[in-house]
């Protein structure tokens, strides 16, 4: 729904486009004509860029412009404002699941149905990229999900019988007292920065894990129950928290003993001493051990100027060989179905056997991204991070400010009318909150 | 920014010492003595430089050394006030970061266009208020200040429609439109104190000698003005150097310096940010090295 | 003066006038009938209720207000000492100034991660501290539940990045004040703590005007220290208009913000101009 787009969101879109336009004259005026224009909004980091371009792009035959969207809306507003140019310059779309779905749902995506056959992508993923629909929208490209570090010496301080592999929210909670205890520091640690991705933590993790579901039971007695759970163990989380945006660094420096982030955001802390960490499943709650899988996807845009290109592109990428190198430098796993070679750091093998054993665990319980948001994606994050605010920060009553956030998250699925997602029920209409705690 | 009049007014008349104490009369003062006290006096002095200087300067050094910490030493504690080696690795890495270079030289350009365009148009006006007094120049003062109280992230964001609709989007002609506007109070402020430094008599001299007006102003004036102008390009400069929030909302492909450090930067590595910060850091030690001698003038004339 | 070019200031000021009317009057007004549509583009104060509404409201709002309140005045000592320094021209006086400019030049991106360098748990505070032996443990300084120390730690790193500015303008306003005045209240046994009160504030009113106005109106909009420091333990103005604008993706609540940003603006430069009237013959 274009219309809904804000001037300035019109405006970056439309930017975006035309600079690709002017670059693009100027690389042919080089002699650098035909390159296909990637524009993702994965691997935007600077570091991780980088390794895209030299490492992972490096074996193509062709040459590809990488251009990275940070935030994820100038990937939305750019297809957006080449659709209603009828023309564009960007070939080939990197993204999430999330993002990739809400331009499918606009009918802005090229069906990739003929490039499957070339590849040997697993077919749960694959099933993912249809959208619903019998076209494939997107080609799963890579995914990555969110585990758990900590120390090696923190190990020592775990509350007794307690299995690393099958920790539960509970007995992390206990973990942190011990380490506080027996060192006088408060050691747990959260990305609750403003980078930081805390908001997946509520999202895909606790309250899934508490509750069963996440906006069903944004507000219910369940929901409350997590955020008291929260509020406990926040009093064994380092106060500093609330400045970290990537938890490799505090871990690496020692200000935090045990901590849950994203597996790119943690794994320079098991690289650089993979002898002094140790990588496990997120533990489990009441419900089960939920996570999130985030499933990056490559798509086509209807306006692409390039599709043979990019198909080209896509089948470089999807190789397994490449897959193997994608995981070896920007730690994003494989989403190929055969054995990927490639030699593997500690630090990276280590996330790897984490990830392995948290999806296959007998209570596993998968929490998808936000799906059908469209650009209330932020609105839809920021609630998240304004009940932290208000329960954590500011200390107040769980119940009261749930009950005082949970119209703003109904606003937004109205304004959207945005279905539940798994793990919460399907529904007709708008997903409604869950309140009455 | 000092007008003409506490010259003409010497402060041998006290009356004319607005709010100030009168100037005590009486038998002349009785002769200095440079006892211990004096001394000590000053060696309070020093003390007081001393300590505001480290305020300032330690955090700088501090910087450098976590910039030039090697690989090693990265994560020790408590750290190193003198660094056991140099490493340029951070520095080294965050200058070869693709498009570094680029942005580096594009946040040049953008100062040098927001220099021609903020001292072109601020120039004259600030002369105005240093020469005339007309109507409405108290207000212009005013206003001109008051253009600082608007949020630069939230102007940028209509410009951002308005830059689509000509078609600058995303260049440094844009960003450099948006520094002049940023510029413009400083500009003219700080002209206005280099022109009323020179004596309006000069002027007024060489006119009666029969040069026109203007070419009294550019035979007597311009070339008295000359470095008290240099100084306020430099300072214009520098807030177009400085610049991370319009420059983050109205590039994209083509990012200033900073706006290209906000959007990839803020997720990297704290001793790449330290790095960063250091780079950053390296141009303002130089430009106000550089002026530093002018740096008064900027603001008002130094009587002395 | 002259009667008959009378018309030659007008012209002068005319360029900048035009310039300011294209590049910045316009958009505000655009921002200003941003803030009063809802995100359909019709007239209603639906946006204005969305910010007073906002949970973070509060909070940011008063953390703006207090980081103002205390960092004026320690601002306003620190840049004064450092005049009354230079002024007293001691050996290398040049020195000294080129050292208390410093920070004029330094954006406030760097001077963010500059201080957190100092102030983060395993940071140049807490190493030099327990290397002297003053502590056994680091402080966690950036503490999200200690507001007061996370006001205090922003409050020192803007007294640190934004005081130069004052400085010149004090200084400046300082070598305006013939020397007489000051020996003459010296020799006859004023204290230094008389000679700034009777003689050196009064005399300076002007430059303490343009200076107060000016980083007021700066101070209102403070951002990247308060971000880098604080993280989400405490937010301020210019971090909700800009939330509202890229996260939120809703650029009538963040016109909204830069209005109200705006509105305790100019209220408060009213309240200087009130408070430190400058006589037109002192005016500089």
């Amino acid at each position: 729904m274009p219309s809904s787009m804000g001037p300035r969101r019109r405006a970056v879109g439309l930017a975006m486009a035309v600079a690709i336009g002017a670059s693009l004259t100027g690389g042919a005026a080089l002699g650098q004509g035909g390159s296909v224009v990637m524009l993702s909004t994965q691997l935007a980091p600077e570091a991780e860029a980088q390794k895209m371009r030299d490492q992972i792009l490096g074996g193509f035959a062709g040459s590809v412009d990488f251009v990275t969207a940070d935030p994820g809306s100038v990937l939305i507003d750019t297809v957006r404002v080449e659709a209603q140019a009828g023309s564009g310059e960007v070939s080939l779309l990197g993204g999430l699941h999330g993002e990739l779905s809400t331009l499918g749902a606009e009918g802005l995506l090229m069906d990739l149905s003929d490039v499957v056959a070339d590849l040997d992508v697993s077919p749960g993923l694959l099933e993912l990229g249809k959208l619903g629909t019998d076209q494939q929208l997107y080609i799963p490209w890579m995914q990555a999900t969110y585990v758990m570090v900590a120390r090696r010496d923190a190990l020592e301080h775990l509350p007794a019988g307690a299995d690393i592999n099958a920790l539960t929210w509970a007995q992390v909670t206990e973990w942190g007292a011990n380490l506080q205890a027996a060192t006088g520091e408060r050691l747990l640690g959260f990305p609750a920065g403003a980078d930081g991705l805390i908001h997946r933590f509520f999202q895909g993790f606790a309250y899934p894990a508490f509750t069963g579901g996440v906006n069903t039971h944004f507000a219910d007695a369940s929901g409350v129950a997590m955020w008291e759970w929260l509020k406990e163990t926040w009093q064994y989380v380092n106060p500093q928290s609330t400045t970290y945006g990537f938890m490799q660094e505090p871990l690496l420096s020692g200000e935090v003993a045990v901590a849950w982030d994203h597996t790119a955001r943690l794994i320079e802390a098991l690289r650089t001493s993979p002898d002094d960490f140790v990588a496990f499943p997120v533990p489990a709650g009441p419900e089960g051990r939920a996570f999130m899988p985030v499933v990056a996807g490559l798509a086509i845009p209807a306006t692409a100027p390039d599709p043979e290109g990019a198909k080209a592109v896509i089948r470089h990428l999807l190789d397994p060989a490449t897959q193997g190198i994608t995981l070896q430098q920007v730690s994003f796993f494989p989403v190929v179905t055969s054995e990927v070679q490639a030699e593997l750091d500690a630090g990276t093998q280590a996330e790897l056997d984490a990830v392995s054993a948290q999806i296959s665990a007998a209570d596993a319980l998968p929490a998808l991204l936000p799906i059908g948001l469209a650009d209330q994606g932020g609105a839809y994050n920021d609630v998240f991070k304004s009940a932290l605010a208000q329960i954590i920060v500011e200390g107040g009553d769980p119940a009261t400010v749930l009950a005082g956030l949970a119209p703003t998250l109904q606003g937004i699925f109205d304004a959207t009318g945005a279905p539940c997602w798994s793990p919460d029920p399907p529904s007709d209409g708008p997903c409604q909150v869950g309140t009455g705690g | 920014m000092t007008r003409a009049h506490t010259l003409e007014t010497p402060p041998t008349t006290p009356a004319r010492a607005l709010d100030g104490p009168p100037v005590p009369e009486g038998p002349p003062p009785p002769r200095r003595k440079h006892t211990w006290r004096r001394l000590g006096n000053q060696a309070l002095w020093y003390a007081a430089a001393i300590v505001l200087a480290l305020f300032i300067a330690l955090p700088i050094y501090l910087i450098f050394v976590s910039a030039v910490t090697p690989e090693a030493d990265r994560y020790t504690y408590p750290k190193a006030i003198v660094p056991s080696a140099l490493s340029f690795e951070n520095i080294s890495f965050f200058l070869r970061a693709s498009g570094v270079v680029d942005a580096f030289w594009r946040s040049c350009i953008v100062g040098i266009i927001t220099i021609v365009l903020a001292l072109g148009i601020g120039a004259p006006a600030g002369y105005a208020i240093a020469r005339y007094v007309f109507r409405g120049r108290d207000a212009y003062r005013l206003v001109i200040l008051a253009t600082r109280a608007f949020p630069v992230v939230i102007l940028s964001i209509p410009l951002a429609v308005l830059y689509r609709q000509v078609g600058i989007n995303d260049s440094v002609l844009g960003v450099a439109l948006m520094h002049t506007t940023l510029a413009l109070p400083f500009t003219v402020l700080i002209t206005s104190s280099v022109f009323v430094s020179i004596p309006r008599d000069l002027e007024e001299a060489a006119q009666t000698l029969g040069c026109s007006p203007a070419q009294a102003f550019r035979r007597i004036s311009l070339p008295l003005a000359l470095p008290g102008l240099t100084a306020a390009a430099i300072f214009t400069w520098v807030l177009s150097w400085n610049d991370v929030f319009a420059a983050a909302i109205l590039t994209l492909r083509n990012p200033t310096l900073p706006a290209r450090i906000l959007s990839s930067l803020t997720q990297a590595p704290l001793h790449f940010q330290f790095a960063a910060a250091f780079v950053m850091l390296v141009p303002s030690l130089v430009v106000i090295f550089i002026i530093r001698r002018y740096l008064l003038g900027l603001w008002g004339r130094v009587v002395k | 003066m002259t009667k008959r070019r009378n018309l030659a200031p007008w012209l002068l000021v005319l360029p900048s006038a035009l310039y300011l009317a294209v590049f910045f009057a316009t958009p505000m007004a655009q921002s200003f009938a941003l803030a009063l549509q809802d995100s359909a583009g019709s007239w209603s104060l639906e946006s204005v209720q969305l910010m007073l509404g906002d949970p973070d409201f509060g909070r940011a709002v008063s953390a703006t207000l207090t980081l103002l309140v205390l960092v004026i005045p320690i601002q306003l000592a620190l840049a004064l000492a450092m005049a009354i320094v230079i002024n007293k021209r001691l050996r290398g006086t040049s020195l000294w100034l080129y050292c208390y400019a410093l920070p004029l030049a330094i954006s406030e991106l760097a001077a963010g991660i500059v201080w957190v360098s100092i102030f983060t748990q395993r940071g140049w505070l807490n190493s030099i501290l327990q290397s002297l032996g003053i502590l056994d443990r680091g402080v966690i300084w950036m503490s999200g539940e200690s507001y007061w120390m996370l006001i205090g730690i922003i409050v020192v790193a803007e007294a640190w990045r934004a005081t130069s500015i004052m400085m010149i303008i004090l200084v400046a306003g300082l070598q305006s004040i013939p020397d007489e005045y000051l020996e003459a209240a010296e020799v006859y046994g004023a204290s230094l703590w008389q000679r700034i009160r009777r003689v050196i504030l009064p005399m300076l009113r002007p430059s303490l005007q343009v200076a107060l106005i000016l980083r007021v109106i700066l101070a209102i909009q403070v951002f990247a220290t308060a971000v880098a420091l604080a993280g989400t333990g405490l937010t301020v103005m210019s971090q909700q208009a800009l939330d509202w604008a890229n996260d939120i993706d809703n650029d009538n609540v963040a016109a909204a913000w830069a209005g109200l940003m705006l509105v305790i603006s100019l209220t408060a430069t009213v309240g200087i101009l009130w408070l430190l009237p400058v006589r037109e013959e002192q005016r500089q």
